[in-house]
């Protein structure tokens, strides 16, 4: 009990929290918004997938990752390929002058599904795909970085420049990837309707619960000696290294732990959006991401998450009204979050938090008078005796 | 020349070339079990470089260094550390967002790799070892002090526990009392004497004083040479040490 009380929640302040947001995600988002602002809730809450992976990475390691779409976009573009296929029956693309292929990849006068595809036929070679290719991905980039000492400014830049080459490459591969457009029209997920209610709930829970169970593990990290060593490193590499770590090892298993999580957030994207597409893989929403964690507090693994919810609503809300000023806005913030509150909103809970809990004081206070009751009682039949 | 030993370090021949600069330029050191020895010499002689060719942080162009008899030029820094080689650096390394308790405990040789760490648990072993680590370095009473927050002195000796926490058989220190309060100093050479007993031990250092306090063996270096080497009041007497660097 205590095991799980102070590895998996982090003591008091983290269990608090772990519930709180439980709560609000599992119950009051279902109770209080419809279904189509709540599966809008779901888009964003797969974001909070690499923002809790940056905490880890950025706020714990001190590795600047400008390139988590990447692997956000690998899990989702597993997803959709899946997906794809299972739309591209022969039935459904009776028209094509090749039926039984992906529309796109008609279009563009391919005329057998490439290699790569074909395994995707099958949904549980697409669930280890998304589980072990982006972390697969992760370790040869860190592997190569990482084991030659490549950090700081110099490995955020490549991974920046890995999310351009991807991009590129899915843009320009159009027979094969769906190019700009991305893949869309994804229907069903073993022949049952992606977009009908009831999927729209589940997705909506599994999501939830994934991001949850992502939390506790990424804690369980943080609370070992892996945790601190973390720190350690980001603080004093040599002196790491100089007591006997290889730290490179260190650091290309987190960076493969952040990419597996950012591929599970892709991947849950892919089916509640309904479709995939390379605007989600580039620098922007690499950066955006960086912002989310930023935003919400960078060694907070649950702030990460308000940081993620606080942005997309923020942008939802301006870019129905100011599309134009929602990207100075939200540059504006960045600057604002770097310069005056680095610790974001996690750090704003913590130096200012209190005014708010201490008007809750009453409910602790109300149990507490439940609790010495009976002690009072047993006290009086002692002395009754 | 690879010759068996029973000496704690042999380094013999060592040379390493910056762009044509020989920094170390065939140096031959010997430290025996149980030996406190002193490497002195003016800025720029070499010492550092020398610690950094011992732990691995810099490569030798040439040259062997044995550790009881195990070759350290070719070893990784962390292989280097784990065959039984401390290293503190001249300004206090510490990881200062962690405890006292928390700095000793990242240093304990245990859970090296990362599914070690990640298993690791602080059990009765461990915390009995930190504590009596920090005793030895008097940090007693400061182990849950962040260490950001410890004295200059302070902050020294947590790195000195770090390392012996590690048991190490030979520990190298940069300048371990530069900075230091004169009762720091003095406390700090009681250590180094408690901890040179059962392991070899290399300090570089500038203080002199400090210097005749704790030292068995002196080494002097002078442009990545050797001028002379001894007892320290023979080393002191000598007129080539006085010229280059006692002299002013």
């Amino acid at each position: 009990m205590s095991f799980i009380y102070n590895k998996l929640m982090g003591g008091k302040q983290g269990f608090v929290g772990f519930i709180l947001l439980a709560l609000l995600v599992l119950v009051i988002f279902p109770l209080c918004l419809d279904l189509f602002r709540l599966n809008l809730v779901g888009k964003y809450l797969t974001y909070a997938f690499p923002a809790v992976s940056l905490v880890l990475l950025w706020g714990y390691g001190g590795i600047l990752s400008l390139g988590q779409g990447i692997f956000f976009g690998l899990g989702g573009y597993g997803m959709a390929m899946f997906l794809k296929l299972e739309a591209s029956s022969a039935a459904n693309t009776a028209i094509q002058s090749t039926p039984g292929i992906p529309d796109f990849m008609d279009w563009n006068q391919i005329t057998q599904l490439p290699w790569f595809w074909e395994p995707f036929n099958s949904f549980a070679f697409t669930i280890v795909a998304i589980l072990v290719l982006p972390a697969a991905f992760a370790y040869v980039i860190g592997a190569a970085m990482f084991k030659r000492r490549v950090g700081g400014v110099y490995f955020a830049i490549i991974t920046q420049v890995i999310a351009v080459i991807l991009t590129v490459l899915i843009v320009g591969q159009q027979g094969f990837t769906g190019g700009i457009n991305g893949i869309t029209d994804l229907r069903t997920l073993n022949g049952w309707d992606m977009t009908s209610d009831s999927a729209k709930y589940l997705f909506y829970f599994i999501n939830c619960a994934l991001l949850l169970t992502v939390i506790v593990i990424s804690r369980f990290i943080l609370t070992s000696k892996f945790g601190s060593l973390l720190l350690a490193i980001r603080d004093k590499e040599d002196r790491v290294r100089f007591s006997g770590y290889d730290v490179s090892n260190f650091k290309i298993f987190i960076f493969c732990f952040a990419a597996l999580i950012s591929a599970i957030g892709g991947a849950m994207f892919t089916l509640q959006v309904g479709f995939m597409s390379p605007s989600f893989v580039g620098i922007v929403p690499s950066i955006e991401m960086v912002i989310f964690a930023a935003v919400g507090g960078r060694m907070s693994l649950i702030g990460a998450v308000y940081g993620t919810l606080l942005i997309n609503f923020g942008k939802t809300a301006f870019s129905e009204s100011f599309p134009e000023l929602w990207l100075f806005l939200m540059g504006g913030l960045f600057i604002s979050v770097v310069m005056f509150f680095p610790n974001g909103l996690a750090g704003l809970w913590q130096d200012y938090g209190h005014h708010i809990t201490d008007r809750f004081k009453f409910i602790t206070r109300l149990f507490k008078r439940k609790e010495s009751l009976p002690l009072d009682d047993s006290t009086k039949s002692e002395t009754a005796s | 020349m690879s010759t068996s030993t029973d000496l704690t370090l042999a380094i013999e021949d060592l040379t390493v070339s910056f762009d044509g600069f020989k920094a170390v330029d065939s140096l031959n050191l010997y430290i025996d079990k149980n030996e406190l020895h002193v490497v002195i010499g003016p800025n720029g002689a070499g010492k550092t470089t020398v610690l950094d060719l011992i732990c691995g942080k810099t490569k030798a162009s040439s040259g062997s260094i044995k550790f009881l008899n195990k070759e350290l030029t070719k070893l990784a820094e962390h292989e280097i550390v784990r065959a039984g080689v401390g290293r503190k650096f001249q300004t206090p390394s510490i990881y200062e967002n962690l405890t006292v308790f928390e700095n000793l405990e990242v240093s304990y040789p245990y859970g090296r790799t990362v599914l070690g760490s990640l298993l690791f648990k602080r059990n009765e072993k461990v915390i009995q070892k930190i504590h009596e680590i920090a005793k030895e370095i008097m940090l007693e009473d400061a182990l849950d002090t962040e260490s950001a927050l410890l004295s200059h002195g302070q902050k020294q000796w947590l790195e000195i526990g770090m390392l012996l926490i590690q048991d190490p058989q030979l520990l190298m220190l940069d300048e371990p009392v530069a900075g230091m309060s004169v009762k720091e100093r003095e406390q700090t050479g009681d250590l180094l004497k408690r901890i040179s007993k059962g392991r070899s031990v290399l300090v570089i250092e500038h203080d002199m004083d400090f210097v005749a306090q704790i030292a068995q063996k002196v080494t002097v270096l002078h442009q990545g040479k050797i001028l002379a080497a001894g007892h320290m009041e023979k080393v002191q007497n000598d007129p080539k040490v006085i010229e280059v660097y006692l002299g002013h």
